[in-house]
């Protein structure tokens, strides 16, 4: 693992495949799905990004295709360098990506968690269970058509349903979302609550 | 404030080793001063509820100091914090295991009424699994606000038919 010259240079003489991602602060690179495991090996290996500091991916909307993109940050340890990795999910209806679990160890409750919330499939990782929302919740909430407020469903556990005569309701939104006022000295006014308080559940939204 | 159901009356000079009372009135008299919580402390709200535990505020003046982390042996849940989804059952079920009488006290905005986490996640209040008897607002309330609701709460049964409902049950 010896620190060597220009990523910008020598990651691209490679692998040709890669292309240049418009990015803002760090170097970042788009890659064809399939080589996403062989390019973030060799960057760990050959080019000393040796931490994996976060896996995600961005929904791009319905109606974009592709719509899912997975995304890698890597950082060098030693020459305190990051580096940002893209692939584009093939599909637009059950995207999936390579788990890199066997790389990274660190990957795992990452990669969890994008299947949670964005409902990447990661083939082959150990454990693809949800991370924050329960089993059975049939829905990936970070996705761009779900709403904030969530969709009427049932309760994670039937017993509690049984007992609570309740279900999953979608927040009532009323006036919100709930934001605290910042700057402000009276406790009290600064306390977080709806911006329009026009309306709340029982009073309808105004027109 | 004297009413049929609450007051305790004894006085040292007449009646001296008997006290003649309601057994009402000693019910609840013993449940009153002996409010064991059952602390859930899901958020920022567990934090003052520790406060209200500590020296300075001193829950223990109401006699309800003794916090019992297993719902056996506990009268009162105070359900400090926002409850998510994914804990509901939990929440609901270590309410289940208490035994009987139980109180509940929702404390703080999240356990009233989800407070401003309006989004998918989270449970709108904790009334919708179980029986909540007293809601204290606040985001979070101050360790005196959940003095007053422990007094709050009480108030309130200092008036229950303790004895029907112990027959009844």
């Amino acid at each position: 693992m010896t620190a060597p010259v220009d990523v910008s240079t020598a990651l691209p003489a490679k692998f040709p495949q890669i292309t240049p991602r418009a990015s803002a602060d760090i170097p970042a690179y788009n890659v064809p799905m399939a080589d996403a495991v062989a390019v973030l090996k060799t960057l760990r290996d050959e080019f000393a990004y040796d931490m994996l500091v976060d896996v995600t991916a961005i929904d791009w909307a319905e109606g974009a295709s592709p719509r899912f993109t997975v995304v890698w940050h890597l950082l060098s340890t030693t020459r305190h360098e990051y580096i940002r990795i893209a692939a584009d999910c093939a599909s637009d209806t059950e995207p999936s990506a390579p788990s890199i679990v066997s790389l990274w160890a660190a990957a795992d409750w990452h990669e969890r968690e994008t299947w949670d919330l964005l409902g990447i499939k990661f083939t082959d990782h150990p454990d693809l269970r949800r991370i924050l929302m329960w089993e059975g919740y049939p829905y990936h909430p970070l996705r761009k058509e779900f709403p904030l407020a969530g969709v009427e469903t049932e309760f994670p556990d039937p017993e509690i349903a049984e007992v609570s005569g309740g279900k999953v309701i979608a927040a009532p939104m009323a006036g919100g979302p709930f934001v605290a006022s910042p700057g402000e000295m009276n406790l009290t006014d600064a306390e977080p609550r709806a911006k329009d308080e026009s309306w709340n559940e029982k009073r309808e939204k105004p027109e | 404030m004297v009413s049929a159901n609450n007051e305790l009356v004894y006085d040292r000079s007449i009646e001296g080793n008997i006290v003649p009372t309601k057994l009402d009135a000693a019910i609840n008299w013993i449940r009153n001063n002996s409010m064991w919580p059952m602390p859930m402390g899901l958020a920022c709200c567990g934090i003052e509820l520790m406060a209200v535990g500590g020296s300075r505020f001193d829950i223990a003046r109401f006699g309800a100091e003794v916090m019992r982390f297993s719902p056996r042996q506990s009268d009162c849940m105070i359900v400090a914090g926002t409850v998510t989804y994914k804990m509901a059952p939990h929440v609901r079920r270590i309410y289940d295991q208490m035994s009987a009488p139980k109180w509940v006290i929702a404390m703080g905005a999240c356990a009233s009424s989800g407070g401003m986490y309006r989004s998918y996640a989270t449970l709108q209040g904790v009334d919708r699994i179980l029986p909540v008897d007293v809601y204290l607002s606040g985001c979070p309330p101050r360790p005196e606000a959940l003095l007053d609701a422990l007094v709050k709460l009480q108030q309130k049964v200092k008036n229950e038919r303790a004895l029907k409902r112990l027959v009844s049950a």
